[in-house]
């Protein structure tokens, strides 16, 4: 196999070429005529990772799409699509959300932090994920970024939890392989807790 | 079914006043669909069970956020999420039973957006119903869950008409303890509506659970002074403690003197399709010890007129016993 072309560059070119294509199409369905205050306009700037990304969001796009297959952010997954497994988890405001039960236009004054805009400008990593390296804490790997970003915002606003208080905060993130302790490992790591 | 991964499109407003909302809620009526935090709305439009035309995004109408003093207790913002309410110290110091019932609620992440308007007005979660199939709820003439076969385990015991879906809400049978009101605006004004009488089941509107109807907006809730700094219990009985909604729980509000209890709410949750307020228990229960014995007097009252479905016999003793546990005073 060619070394250049890994599934995840070969799923982002398919992403990359399919917001060309919708880009050109304009599927402008309101004209912007007749309509009553407080209609959304499809063109907005969304705060990503510390970026303005400028993007066409249709009414009822959610955020884990936008992300995903305008933006081409696939840290978030979907996993159930339905807000019952936590994988597609970011922040919006430094506040865990299930980016697959929220609409873009809902959030589009927030800043969004994914597991992309984690890492410092020099590619040190977060102190979560290295934790979690350290800890072997994921097994698959599908549920990780979800997990990580529940981490992030537990830390930010708790620096030091207990693992009951980790626990009760990684909650809402399914982890089908049951690595549940070791990634409570990596939260205690992250937070200075073990060594 | 088939399942989506998208939504079908559909228009959205995010007006920023309530005037503004109750005039698209009332023009638009059943094409319309409110959105708070959307936890309730987004499965029903992905599985095309439900199909609006528009989304009403009420989350940037400021007047509906905020919890404050008012002078009979405090005013709730229909937008305040589950997690401010976990956290908000005049409902932690004053009203810790609706805190304790909104931290129970689905997951961290859910809570983070989940509002609590969203969490009393959202719909039934018979897996019939939310399947999109052609129930009596949904307009049809026959209920799948109450058949030979049906799938019940989670449904009704008590006030069944027809359907035998019960209430989801956590908060709502905290809400109900506490004597909550709520406050509701349409085109033709505002009007309080008790959260008693918030909650309708079947035999009166079979179509909806609270009475809400297309145009109204539920802006705020009120909490009065009386049971401000009660003792409380609240306890839920869920299959899994995160996501799940309740098999059977319970809220109750108490003032004990010297260890008699003068006077009570107790409100079961999910044993029917609205809050189930206990009131033989709550007039057993007035002038005697809270204690063990006397819990163990009347917690099978609380059973009393109970029709299990087919796999439901085993909420009548997890009833009985939540209610004992909330007479005593303790798990």
């Amino acid at each position: 196999m060619n070394p250049k072309l890994t599934r995840r560059r070969f799923i982002k070119g398919v992403i990359a070429s399919g917001v060309a294509a919708a880009s050109t199409s304009l599927w402008y369905s309101a004209s912007g005529q007749n309509r009553p205050a407080g209609a959304v306009e499809r063109l907005l700037t969304i705060n990503v990772n510390g970026q303005s990304r400028r993007v066409d969001v249709a009414p009822q796009e959610t955020l884990a799409h936008t992300l995903r297959y305008k933006l081409g952010l696939t840290g978030a997954k979907l996993g159930c699509n339905r807000g019952e497994c936590g994988s597609c988890t970011v922040l919006a405001d430094d506040v865990n959300i299930y980016s697959c039960s929220t609409l873009t236009h809902e959030v589009k004054n927030k800043a969004i932090l994914t597991v992309e805009g984690l890492r410092a400008a020099d590619g040190t990593l977060h102190p979560v994920q290295a934790a979690f390296i350290q800890e072997l804490s994921p097994a698959c790997g599908f549920c990780t970024s979800g997990q990580i970003m529940s981490a992030v915002a537990l830390l930010k606003s708790n620096p030091r939890p207990t693992r009951a208080e980790a626990r009760q905060a990684l909650s809402g993130n399914l982890c089908r392989c049951g690595a549940y302790d070791h990634y409570l490992n990596g939260v205690m790591r992250a937070s200075g807790q073990l060594s | 079914m088939s399942s989506h991964d998208v939504m079908p499109e559909m228009g959205l407003y995010q007006p920023v006043s309530v005037e503004d909302a109750v005039g698209l809620a009332s023009q638009l009526a059943e094409r319309g669909w409110l959105v708070g935090g959307g936890q309730d709305t987004y499965g029903w439009l992905k599985d095309r069970a439900k199909r609006p035309e528009v989304l009403v995004d009420l989350k940037g109408i400021e007047s509906m956020r905020g919890v404050r003093e008012t002078a009979d207790g405090i005013e709730i913002g229909a937008l305040v999420t589950l997690t401010e309410i976990t956290r908000n110290p005049l409902i932690t110091e004053r009203y810790a039973l609706l805190a304790q019932a909104a931290g129970r609620v689905a997951s961290p992440q859910i809570r983070n957006v989940g509002t609590l308007a969203g969490n009393v007005a959202q719909d039934a979660r018979c897996w019939y119903y939310r399947r999109g199939l052609n129930c009596y709820r949904a307009g049809g003439n026959l209920c799948y869950a109450d058949t030979p076969e049906g799938m019940n385990r989670e449904h009704a015991l008590f006030n069944t008409s027809r359907c035998v879906a019960v209430s989801p809400s956590d908060t709502g049978t905290a809400l109900v303890a506490l004597e909550a009101q709520m406050v509701i605006s349409s085109s033709s004004g505002e009007r309080v509506v008790d959260a008693e009488d918030f909650f309708v089941g079947p035999n009166l509107d079979i179509r909806h659970m609270t009475v809400l109807r297309p145009g109204d907006i539920l802006t705020a809730v009120r909490i009065p002074a009386k049971w401000a700094n009660a003792e409380f219990y609240f306890e839920k009985v869920a299959d899994r403690n995160v996501w799940d909604f309740a098999l059977v729980s319970i809220a109750a509000a108490m003032r004990v003197n010297n260890g008699v209890i003068e006077d009570s709410r107790l409100v079961a949750g999910a044993v029917q399709c609205t809050p189930r307020r206990l009131t033989s228990v709550e007039s057993a229960i007035r002038g005697k010890a809270r204690n063990q014995e006397t819990a163990d007097q009347v917690a099978s009252l609380a059973v009393q007129g109970a029709q299990p479905l087919n796999f439901n016999h085993f909420k009548m003793p997890l009833m009985e016993n939540l209610v004992n546990r909330a007479v005593r005073g303790h798990a």
